[in-house]
């Protein structure tokens, strides 16, 4: 099979794109797609300093590789699970990257704030690991990106994640989460940062194909918590689709952001502050009968139940400000 | 050959020549979930593999 661009032999094949490339036009493929997505996005410029979620996983490290090589100001924040051994070698693996590129990388280990790893807090919790770990990445992604001063968070979502998790979301329309699935999340308050997706136009098989003729170093294990995960589920059945009909992932997200719908959608409520750590409560879903938004984290009885969520344990008269959905988490610990 | 596979990481022996194609068909793994590499090379559905190759077969979906 030769390369599609200079003839020589290829590396790698794309079937959606009916091509194939050397290591070398592969690499230029991948870093014209990254630009292009945050050039027609308008996700940064080259004078915004961009925090990159870097997991040390194959799609933080690739992203964080292409924007360094774009010549993008891109400071690596790694949050440390404390999920055993799996978190261990994510956290090496992002620190052999930092020295390698003698880039900024900024650790955050859970286990000093909480005294606990994702572990102990779901098992204290009661709660999924996963929903548990995404709530905590998400609250502390966007509290140190404010902290120290970064208006933009890019992640390292790709095609196949966002197709996959478009494709959960559609099974059940949970129009709420499809309408956050846009490539960028603009910072609707000064309490959050912007967030954007530069991957979102590269399939996994080619982010992950980039890692290796890059000699990035990156951990090629699943996290523990990860097994039977539906979204796992999600991505095989896109895969087959895409086995069969090339180019299904990429039609079905691509179309899927042409839609109105893919806008994000800006509150209709105020957004409180938490309470206890002063950053935002998330916007409760809305009643479907009513279309108003129940306090979220507050103690006041709905008015459409027949029954309070939990039992009123403060006179109206002191009741608190709400929680964030972090602090509520912690106050079950 | 010899295969390394993943998840969990281990060691196989298929007899070649084949190709990456029909190794991963045999195998039963989508050519969208993993890539095949000898060596530091990656390697295209047509190349042939033979006895004496040592090759990766690495899953595509990784981390959390």
């Amino acid at each position: 099979m030769k390369c599609r661009i200079c003839q020589s032999k290829a590396v790698i094949r794309i079937e959606r794109h009916n091509t194939a490339f050397c290591g070398g036009c592969f690499s230029g493929h991948m870093h014209k797609q990254v630009e292009r997505a945050v050039k027609e996005n308008n996700m940064f410029t080259r004078s915004d300093a961009v925090l990159v979620a870097v997991s040390g996983g194959k799609d933080s490290l690739v992203l964080w590789d292409i924007l360094l090589n774009l010549g993008y100001q891109a400071t690596g924040l790694h949050v440390d699970l404390g999920i055993g051994e799996y978190s261990r070698l994510s956290r090496e693996k992002a620190e052999k990257f930092a020295a390698a590129r003698e880039a900024k990388l900024i650790i955050h280990d859970l286990r000093n704030e909480l005294e606990a790893g994702i572990p102990e807090v779901a098992e204290k919790t009661d709660r999924p690991p996963c929903s548990a770990c995404g709530l905590i990445k998400r609250y502390t992604f966007n509290r140190i990106a404010g902290q120290i001063g970064f208006s933009v968070l890019a992640t390292g979502h790709n095609l196949d994640d966002e197709a996959a998790r478009l494709l959960g979301n559609v099974l059940r329309w949970q129009h709420a989460y499809i309408k956050k699935q846009s490539p960028v999340l603009p910072a609707l308050h000064e309490k959050l940062v912007k967030k954007v997706k530069p991957l979102c136009l590269l399939a996994e098989r080619e982010v992950a194909a980039h890692a290796i003729l890059h000699h990035i170093d990156y951990i090629v294990e699943e996290c523990p918590n990860a097994k039977g995960a539906k979204l796992l589920v999600y991505k095989e059945v896109l895969n087959r689709l895409e086995e069969d009909s090339p180019g299904t992932k990429d039609h079905f997200y691509r179309s899927f952001l042409r839609q109105p719908t893919a806008a994000p959608e800006g509150p209709e409520a105020a957004p409180q502050a938490c309470g206890r750590c002063g950053q935002l409560t998330s916007l409760p879903e809305k009643n479907p009968r009513t279309g108003e938004r129940k306090p979220e984290g507050s103690l006041q009885e709905d008015p459409q139940s027949r029954h309070p969520p939990f039992p009123l344990l403060f006179p109206e008269s002191k009741v608190p400000t709400p929680l964030c959905g972090y602090c509520r988490l912690i106050e079950r610990m | 050959m010899t295969v390394i596979l993943h998840h969990p990481k281990r060691e196989t022996q298929i007899r070649g020549p084949k190709t990456v194609f029909t190794l991963l068909q045999e195998l039963k793994l989508s050519r969208e979930a993993y890539l095949v590499i000898r060596g530091e090379e990656l390697m295209t559905e047509d190349e042939a593999i033979y006895d004496a190759d040592v090759i990766e077969i690495r899953p595509v979906i990784s981390g959390g």
